[in-house]
């Protein structure tokens, strides 16, 4: 039971951990609590399902290999998404950028995942679509528990992908852009750096990564629907907070300590409030820790 | 953006409106609202009324909150939930009255906007806003989950309607003055507390928190007081939805209800009292009005709401006059702006 409801745990928080670093880099960057992720989220996961379409009405799927046709939905789920974010990015919040009340964007980006939660029901449907079972149902027993090989692919995937960020924040040019603009814009485009640019390419990653969390969440549950963007978003985004907001290692801590705590708390107290469990948590860690597990505390600007 | 003309028509209609007496503006108002149900054609335009009176209730009570102590609260919802659930379970368990029961609602939701309060004050910026979107969530699914108490997602129904002087509420109609009361208490209070010292406190404290501290305004304790009489005003006008509904269930008070009650505010205009009272007319009767197109009507909503920001940042009553909030950055600093 213990070692079960860690490997769900531990699945289901790598999948938030991906989310969270989306909100993470937005808010990073721009102070924005980017509310639409959640809704990215989501559309993520459709792409996914409508390449899967594509591919069976072509009768493609029947041809290719299906670690290809994975990594082809992956693929193609990302690319689509990360436009999305950035034609997010360019409707709905560029235009205020200058404005400095925070709730004016954040209004803006509630207004953008309505209409998007509206597209995708009126594009897929109001019900639940049912995801390809494409992934080969192998599963092993380790004391008691059983490990799927899907849930170690998104452990990997994740990992993988959380490694390949964190890289790329630390070490190539594009990363230290992206930190230069985080601390300080005005200054970082002084120094030639092009900051619409950077901050295109944040909401950019940002995105892909949400799309790679809602093709694995929709491969590991089986269905997408339209309104699953919205506690999923909301979940990650307690993960980031969790973590300490626009702390990129924060959020992958929140994002895992979030999915395992909720399926300990659905496994071992009830599951009627695991979802209670996530919020309570958040406001215990906040009042113990103001900042977030690994947030650092700011001093006030005067 | 829009055409130069009809904004300007509507400059000077606003500026002759401002100039106008406080209390001839609201007694013109008051006399349309007086006159709406008797003009209006059926019992159905008079619920739409009554909701739209709901929400401006609500929204001048985040409002209170949001626009003058600048507390952004994403679970205002919470305390909504709270009187709605006060009524319901008093009165079907106890058979206490409304006027017994809106007393005791008052002072539910304060002592909950208190013991939340006093909790999350010790949080800044962002993390309240989350804070208070986590208790609002927190209510939820506790209503979700107490069956015992709240019948869970079932919700409590047949709730008993109030009475007044041996006249018993039923219809749209007969509701739509007690509504159109709740309204005008909501407004006169609001007029009041913005007026006295502890809302010119909490304007200084909006407008730069260090040199109101500096200047011996106690934060805390005036912050907890915006964030009560705000509470207070959320649940009175629960119990009020309650009683009209007939019905409770979770469903009602989603963190969703939260976000479109801030968007209310911010829209019409934070820190004015007209402002949420447009605000909520706005996004009450917008999707009655996009009925025709009921298929497309919250994609078309979330265009707009996305539109009106880009167009008047400031809220309408920004947007009609600029010069009593805040300035923009742009303004102050005209670099910041600028395509890098």
């Amino acid at each position: 039971m213990f070692l079960q409801q860690l490997v769900n745990g531990v699945t289901l928080g790598s999948v938030y951990a991906l989310i969270a670093l989306g909100y993470t880099m937005v808010y990073g960057i721009l102070e924005l609590i980017n509310f639409a992720h959640g809704e990215i989220f989501m559309m993520g996961s459709f792409f996914g399902l409508l390449f899967w379409w594509i591919l069976e009405m072509t009768g493609l799927s029947k041809i290719i290999p299906i670690p290809l046709a994975i990594f082809l939905m992956f693929v193609f789920s990302m690319i689509a998404t990360a436009f999305l974010g950035a034609l997010l990015e360019f409707i709905a919040y560029r235009p205020l950028r200058s404005v400095t009340n925070r709730l004016i964007p954040l209004i803006s980006a509630l207004g953008a995942s309505i209409f998007l939660q509206n597209f995708a029901m009126l594009t897929f449907g109001s019900t639940n679509r049912v995801y390809p079972a494409i992934f080969p149902d192998f599963g092993w027993n380790l004391f008691h528990a059983r490990i799927s090989l899907i849930q170690i692919f998104i452990f990997v995937t994740c990992i993988l992908m959380m490694i390949g960020l964190t890289l790329l924040v630390n070490k190539t040019k594009l990363g230290r852009s992206m930190r230069a603009v985080s601390q300080d814009y005005v200054t970082a485009s002084l120094m030639g750096i092009r900051v619409n640019r950077i901050i295109t390419i944040t909401f950019m990653i940002g995105s892909s990564l949400a799309a790679a969390a809602g093709v694995m969440y929709g491969m590991y549950y089986g269905v997408a629907k339209f309104d699953m963007g919205y506690l999923a978003g909301l979940k990650a985004f307690t993960a980031a907070v969790l973590g300490g907001i626009g702390n990129i290692p924060g959020a992958m801590l929140g994002g895992f300590c979030l999915g395992i705590i909720e399926s300990f708390g659905a496994g071992y107290i009830s599951s009627e409030y695991k979802d209670m469990f996530a919020f309570l948590m958040l406001l215990f860690i906040l009042l113990l820790r103001p900042s977030g597990l690994l947030g650092q505390q700011v001093p006030d600007k005067v | 953006m829009m055409d130069i003309r009809f904004r300007r028509r509507i400059k000077t209609a606003a500026r002759r409106w401002n100039n106008m007496d406080m209390r001839l503006k609201w007694g013109i108002l008051l006399v349309i609202a007086c006159v709406y149900p008797f003009l209006a054609s059926s019992q159905y335009y008079v619920h739409i009324m009554n909701l739209a009176f709901i929400y401006i209730v609500l929204s001048l009570g985040l409002n209170i909150v949001c626009g003058l102590a600048g507390l952004l609260d994403l679970g205002f919802i919470a305390f909504y939930a709270v009187g709605a659930y006060t009524y319901a379970i008093l009165s079907i368990k106890l058979g206490l009255s409304f006027w017994e029961i809106l007393p005791i609602a008052c002072v539910t939701t304060a002592l909950f906007g208190l013991l939340v309060g006093s909790a999350a004050f010790r949080l800044r910026g962002d993390y309240f806003a989350i804070v208070t979107m986590g208790y609002g969530e927190i209510i939820r699914i506790l209503a979700n989950n107490l069956t015992f108490l709240t019948n869970g997602p079932i919700g409590i129904i047949g709730i008993p309607r109030p009475n007044a002087f041996g006249f018993k509420f039923e219809d749209p109609s007969q509701y739509y003055f007690l509504a159109l009361a709740f309204v005008a208490v909501a407004i006169f209070l609001t007029y009041r507390f913005q007026a006295s010292r502890i809302g010119r406190a909490l304007e200084a404290i909006r407008e730069d928190e260090i040199a109101a501290i500096s200047m011996g305004v106690n934060l805390k304790n005036f912050k907890l007081i915006s964030f009560i009489i705000g509470a207070m005003l959320g649940g009175s006008i629960g119990v009020f939805f309650a009683s009209y509904a007939t019905f409770v269930s979770p469903e009602s008070f989603s963190f969703m209800e939260s976000v479109m009650v801030l968007a209310m505010v911010v829209i019409g205009g934070m820190g004015t009292i007209e402002g949420p009272v447009i605000g909520a007319l706005i996004l009450v009767l917008l999707p009655e009005a996009l009925r025709s197109v009921s298929d497309y009507r919250m994609l078309i909503f979330g265009a707009l709401m996305v539109f009106m920001m880009i167009v008047m940042p400031k809220g309408f009553m920004g947007w009609i006059k600029p010069r009593r909030i805040l300035r923009t950055a742009e303004e102050e600093n005209p670099l910041v702006n600028r395509d890098f």
